[in-house]
């Protein structure tokens, strides 16, 4: 079963990642998850976003476009990047979601990918 | 009880443990706890309707299972949109008709069942619901009325926490030692529901609730067997003991409503307080205490009526003390004002049930009663009149109400 993880994490904690301090722990810590969810042949794919502000949003309204500076939600937490993984069950998912990084400063929200017929 | 109300509680406990058997049975394998229970729901139905007279069949499941045989095959033909769900339901049919006609025991999955409804990644206040409605197949209309939301809402919540165990793919398993414990107090809090359902139709009366204090016992049992270490299963099995050895004497010959301080000690059932009592004592021996075992130990102390002719009030109030401490609910709370006037008299006692926040009584039923009886031994006749009219307006059943009717009119008697 294929399941999509969205991470969500703060602005500043999307700044550690090229903040000079912190951004070896940063970046050691998801280096080591992606290695473990590589070992475990359980990850197919996936992107780390660069951070909210970066977004564009878009609406098509009566043939209008109507263009938006910023994310889709402008939330504290903004999705930072997503993992698809297949395995076998919620609970299965569950376990490497309490395992992501951002789940102890963030939020890490598990779906099931809608199969097309 | 009478031979034919002997056979009809036979046939409804059977009815409904083999049908939630075979719910569990077949989600287990799809996943798939609403395509189960409308597989089953008319063959359920069947069996409520003839088993009472024609006796429970030897093989109950293979009987639900021929009965329901065509809309299993009906489901799986018409469900193109999960067809893998079909697919399996048609083959587990199968299968289960094999298992049903073998001499081998039919596998229980209900437990299993019981933690998928636990679990965190369903909606709250869908759990209980959930697992009274899968296991222990109370309809949402009933358990609509004992959540106090509209059916139509309960029906709502059944539906989307049953679509999450199937689209989500929740692992149909007990869960690892971690969750256990988290996940064991929903489960023993909803079979304790169960029997608080069956436990109020005291008359057996309402056929949707026959059986299930019997039914809720023996999953307490099962959930004993499968946490032996956890003392809670241990104190709930205890506590429902304890209350259903006393079933014979909660109600006279003609129906009277039998209160605990006046009921025939000989008629309480001595092999389920013996049992209780073991059960009791050995979950003494596993910390820590909790309101299961607490609320276990206050019926101990109530039986010791049997063997010294009077409850021990003292330990009760002590105890009521703890679970008021632990569990602070309402009715916890009533218990404790109840067991200080018996213990202290009844200044203690009223003043125990003033201090208790007047919107969480207003319309609790058990408050007012107690209240009454407090208000009338103080001599404070108009109040205790006042407090017995509010009391038996809340009353929901005919014995209880009567029972209330008569201490009112010996009130005015004086």
């Amino acid at each position: 079963m294929s399941y999509v993880m969205l991470i969500y994490e703060s602005e500043d904690a999307l700044a550690a990642r090229s903040d000079e301090e912190r951004k070896e722990a940063y970046w050691g810590a998801w280096g080591a998850y992606h290695k473990a969810l590589m070992d475990a042949g359980v990850i197919t794919g996936g992107a780390s976003l660069q951070p909210g502000h970066t977004g564009t949003t878009l609406r098509l309204r009566q043939g209008d476009r109507q263009v938006q500076d910023g994310p889709y939600a402008d939330t504290k937490e903004q999705l930072g990047g997503y993992m698809i993984f297949d395995v076998p069950t919620l609970d299965a998912a569950l376990d490497w979601a309490a395992r992501c990084p951002a789940a102890e400063y963030g939020a890490v929200e598990i779906r099931p990918i809608h199969k097309m017929e | 009880m009478d031979r034919r109300r002997d056979a009809e509680l036979a046939a409804g406990l059977a009815a409904r443990a083999s049908y939630s058997r075979l719910v569990a049975y077949l989600a287990a394998r799809t996943r798939d706890v609403a395509a189960a229970e409308d597989a089953l729901s008319d063959a359920f139905r069947a069996a409520l309707e003839t088993w009472p007279g024609d006796g429970v069949p030897h093989r109950p499941e293979a009987w639900l299972l021929a009965t329901a045989r065509n809309r299993l095959v009906d489901v799986a033909r018409h469900d193109t949109v999960r067809d893998s769900a079909a697919a399996t339901l048609r083959l587990v049919a199968e299968e289960a008709e094999e298992q049903a006609t073998s001499a081998a025991a039919f596998p229980d999955e209900r437990l299993k069942l019981l933690f998928i409804c636990a679990h965190p990644a369903i909606d709250v206040g869908a759990r209980t619901p959930l697992m009274l409605q899968t296991v222990l197949g109370l309809d949402a209309a009933r358990i609509a009325s004992a959540f106090l939301v509209a059916p139509a809402t309960m029906g709502q919540r059944l539906v989307r926490a049953k679509a999450k165990i199937r689209d989500a793919r929740i692992a149909f398993q007990v869960p690892e030692r971690t969750e256990l414990s988290e996940r064991l107090d929903a489960v023993l809090d909803a079979i304790y529901a169960a029997f608080g359902t069956g436990w109020e139709d005291a008359a057996g009366a309402d056929p949707r609730r026959r059986g299930l204090a019997q039914e809720a016992i023996w999953l307490a049992r099962l959930a004993m067997r499968l946490v032996p270490e956890e003392p809670e299963a241990r104190g709930l099995l205890a506590l429902m003991l304890y209350c259903e050895a006393r079933r014979p004497a909660r109600r006279t010959a003609q129906g009277d409503y039998v209160p605990l301080s006046d009921q025939d000690v000989r008629l309480w059932s001595r092999p389920m307080i013996a049992e209780a009592e073991r059960v009791l004592a050995e979950a003494a021996t596993m910390k820590p205490t909790g309101r299961f075992q607490l609320e276990a130990a206050i019926q101990s102390a109530h039986t010791m009526r049997a063997t010294t002719g009077r409850a021990n009030w003292g330990s009760i109030a002590l105890l009521y003390e703890s679970l008021a401490a632990t569990a602070p609910t309402v009715g916890a709370l009533i218990g404790r004002a109840a067991s200080l006037a018996e213990d202290r008299g009844p200044d203690a006692g009223m003043a125990a049930l003033e201090a208790i926040g007047r919107d969480l009584v207003a319309t609790y039923q058990p408050y007012w009663a107690v209240r009454a009886d407090l208000l009338a031994r103080l001599g404070r006749v108009a109040e205790a009149h006042a407090a017995y009219t509010t009391a038996i307006g809340l009353a929901e059943d005919r014995a209880v109400r009567a029972f209330l009717q008569n201490r009112r009119s010996m009130l005015d008697a004086g």
